[in-house]
């Protein structure tokens, strides 16, 4: 498919910008670029979708509640608001967990909700508030209560976080309960309930609790990991594997206890920039734990990950475990990878979900043998495609600005300062250390391909047309419209029913599968058989 | 049966004006009913002698759905049929929603079936059409007049130049109508020629100049309408008027509503400077 055609991808642009209308076409223009890795160029990322264009990208609340404390499983996520907004964003597939015994808390299963009513959104809904988090503790008595706001919330006005204080007063201070300003509104999308979840995991959570415990003596933290699909369960055994202590995961298969003792780490790794950098820069001007930027998703990657934690800590006996490690796995993976690579070289990919993953899953791709034509984000900032370098740069706008943005300083106690510049630099040049850095998506794309920030559904049906690709990447809202296309669609959110694709044995799992859907015929099917035929008009004699 | 709404800046006198009014009517033999929406719940106070109604919200948040119309419709002076929708404390909540519940609330009671034979429905408005709830009465069809209460002063007359832009953004697409302009006298010079002048520019008429008189006081102390209190006053004689006229009345328009220019200009011409 395609591969004799002649791709031209810049084209595209030029296609789709025509069909809008004139002021559309030219907001649209500066976020379609081809890329060129050696002179990133500029997008326009991170601003108002234009009404009446079909957007991927969710809202404040799907950002704050469902993404970011959405895996957690020993904190009562309450969502204040009319049932719609909880229900939809109950997750009890898509963000996995484990509890380690039966006798621990896991509320996952369950969909919390104030389901406010018109008399709550006439009166106000705070006393139905207090009454909910009454209910959930007289029922579960957790350790921890978060309490999300709806729109409504927002616009008549409910004071969330004096009703999280009141209600903790009432519970004598034994219970951690906290509010977040997440209005679905509040943002252009889901990136700023991201940054909200920051800010209150940083105040309510973080640094709680000083114990150390665990029994490896490096201490990491693993930010921007959610686990989907059982990506964490597959990344902890290869810490455990490797003598590495995985202090806290935010946010996947994590804990409330494992979240207030974060700072006991030594290290940040961190995985998706753009939803936990915040939590990583906040944990470094307080405590002083450095982080640096890592992929765990693909093989390649994986090990780079690892041996830059090893470097870190330069402990010549964990060097050697980690390699040993590595060339383990990557023995099994090569297996795999060898005997679907036939089916899988040449193929093209188009990738367009999140803040991360566009990027990341091109490491897999790329292992593959597959070529990606077009990638982008959904709610990437602009230093999520070109590099950090640019966030001085960033215009701050309006959107921005109603986004709390607080301010951290140096923890006089607990303060310790664990890198010295001297010692970064020199693991820069021996690992690639990207100590503070983010490259970006753009920096790992071929010349010319195509970089697309906040697709639209048009421009979605527009890139199949033009280029067929071999596989798209998407989630739920572009799945059947690709398919219906002939094409196999991926979702890369919440992985199909397939996963975990991270680490190595994530690798393994992910060639399978790729493979599969790019062999099966099933897709050349997609016209029903009387739709083939050739049909012979006629009109009767009068 | 005609639907009234009554608008105008906070305190410039629209309950007042309005029970009033619908007291002259009530006079006429004309059947009114009104519907108080001022979470204050005091639009019906003159007529009731107290406020001795219990709001739709209230009822709709006791009770629950099943409310009968007469759990919040109570007679009031001449067999006014008397609402109040009700609202929320200062602070909470969202007063909009709740005249946007209490209305559909009384449609589906039929309050304003054919049955009840009603001549009029007065809505009377908190403040200037602050948010999309206090525009409630005037989409939809749910009141096709409008009047508003004014007086020279210059921030009473940009509350109603604001209340004119929002007849003219709905009344495009429904069928809404100014009908005139309610001069409540604050004693500003010149004020009755400077209201003529400005109703002329919106497109409309001032439909009746109400001049202050210390009897309204009065009644208001007594729970009472002037005509209800002082029947044989003067000032029951231009409520009467005023009911005669908005009875009378044909002129509705869509207003052009001033730009600001235009208006401190008038204040000016008319005002300030004589």
């Amino acid at each position: 498919m395609g591969k004799t055609k002649k791709i031209e991808l810049d084209k595209f642009r030029e296609a789709v910008v025509g069909k809008y209308p004139t002021k559309v076409g030219r907001k649209r223009a500066k976020a379609i670029i081809n890329n060129d890795p050696d002179n990133i160029p500029q997008i326009q990322a991170n601003i108002r979708t234009v009404p009446g264009i079909i957007t991927q990208r969710g809202c404040t609340y799907a950002g704050c509640k469902g993404v970011v404390l959405g895996p957690t499983r020993d904190i009562v996520n309450i969502t204040h608001g009319p049932i719609g907004c909880a229900f939809y964003s109950w997750l009890t597939r898509r963000n996995q967990t484990r509890t380690e015994s039966d006798m621990e808390e896991n509320f996952i299963p369950y969909a919390f909700s104030t389901d406010m009513q018109d008399s709550n959104i006439v009166f106000g809904g705070e006393e139905k508030l207090k009454q909910a988090i009454r209910e959930a503790v007289e029922l579960f008595n957790p350790k921890a209560v978060a309490v999300f706001s709806t729109c409504p919330v927002g616009l008549i006005g409910d004071d969330v976080h004096r009703v999280a204080k009141q209600m903790m007063e009432e519970y004598d201070n034994k219970i951690n309960i906290f509010g977040f300003s997440c209005e679905g509104y509040r943002g252009v999308s889901q990136s700023a309930g991201h940054h909200i979840a920051n800010n209150q995991l940083y105040k309510h959570l973080i640094g709680r609790d000083d114990s150390v415990n665990g029994k490896f003596k490096y201490r990491v933290n693993l930010l921007g990991e959610y686990n989907i699909g059982g990506d964490a369960f597959v990344l902890e055994e290869m810490f455990e594997k490797c003598g590495i202590e995985l202090v806290a995961t935010f946010s996947g298969n994590s804990t409330v206890n494992s979240f207030e003792n974060a700072h006991t780490a030594d290290l940040s790794m961190v995985m998706c920039h753009r939803s936990i950098n915040y939590v990583a820069e906040m944990l470094e001007t307080s405590f002083g734990i450095p982080w640096i930027k890592v992929n765990f998703i693909g093989a390649g990657a994986t090990a780079k990950a690892l041996r830059k934690a090893a470097a870190y800590f330069d402990d010549a006996e964990l060097k050697a475990r980690v390699e040993e490690v590595i060339v383990e796995e990557m023995a099994k993976v090569e297996v795999v990878r060898n005997a679907v690579i036939p089916k899988t070289t040449g193929k093209t990919a188009m990738l367009f979900v999140g803040g991360s993953r566009a990027h990341h899953y091109q490491e897999l791709f790329n292992e593959l043998g597959v070529k990606t034509l077009a990638a982008g984000y959904e709610f990437g900032h602009r230093d999520d495609y070109e590099g950090r370098r640019v966030i001085p740069t960033i215009q701050i706008d309006a959107d921005t600005r109603n986004i709390e943005e607080i301010t951290v300083s140096k923890d006089q106690t607990r303060y310790k300062e664990r890198i010295s510049k001297e010692r970064i630099e020199a693991l820069e040049k021996e690992v690639g250390f990207e100590y503070n850095e983010y490259a970006g998506l753009m920096a790992d794309m071929e010349k010319g391909a195509l970089v697309i920030d906040d697709l639209s559904h048009y421009e979605m049906d527009k890139l199949i047309e033009m280029y067929k690709p071999d596989i798209f990447c998407a989630g739920i809202k572009e799945k059947y419209v690709a398919q219906k296309m002939g094409v196999p669609l991926k979702q890369l959110h919440n992985y199909d029913s397939g996963g975990p694709y991270a680490g190595f044995q994530g690798a393994i799992n992910f060639y399978n599968d790729i493979a599969m859907m790019m062999s099966t015929s099933i897709w050349k099917e997609m016209k029903a058989p009387w739709e083939r035929e050739e049909v012979i008009e006629a009109v009767y004699a009068s | 049966m005609r639907k009234i709404a009554i608008y105008g800046k906070g305190g410039i006198g629209k309950s007042t004006t309005t029970q009033n009014t619908v007291a002259g009517l009530v006079e006429m033999g004309k059947k009114v009913m009104i519907v108080g929406c001022d979470p204050k719940a005091d639009s019906t106070r003159l007529l009731l002698h107290g406020l001795a109604q219990k709001t739709v919200l209230d009822t709709l948040r006791d009770e629950g759905e099943d409310i009968e119309l007469d759990d919040v419709l109570k007679p009031g002076f001449g067999n006014t049929r008397c609402v109040e929708s009700g609202g929320p404390e200062p602070g909470v909540g969202c007063a909009g929603r709740g005249i946007i519940t209490s209305i559909n609330l009384l449609e589906q009671l039929g309050a304003y079936d054919e049955d009840k034979k009603l001549d009029y429905v007065f809505y009377d408005v908190l403040g200037d059409v602050v948010c999309g709830g206090f525009a409630m009465p005037i989409r939809d069809g749910k009141a096709q007049e409008v009047y508003i209460v004014c007086s020279g002063e210059m921030m009473a007359m940009y509350a109603a130049n604001n209340i004119c832009k929002s007849i003219a953004k709905f009344g495009k697409a429904g069928d809404v109508r100014l009908g005139g302009l309610i001069c409540n006298s604050r004693k500003v010079d010149n004020e009755a020629n400077m209201i003529q002048e400005f109703a002329r520019k919106l497109g409309t008429q001032m439909i009746h100049f109400v001049p202050r008189d210390n009897m309204v006081q009065h009644a208001e102390i007594n729970r009472k309408t002037v005509i209800d209190h002082a029947p044989e006053h003067v000032q029951a004689d231009e409520y009467r008027q005023l009911a005669q006229k908005i009875d009378e009345n044909k002129m509705m328009v869509l207003p052009t509503p001033l730009s600001i220019d235009d208006l401190e200009k008038l204040l000016i011409d008319f005002g300030v400077l004589n």
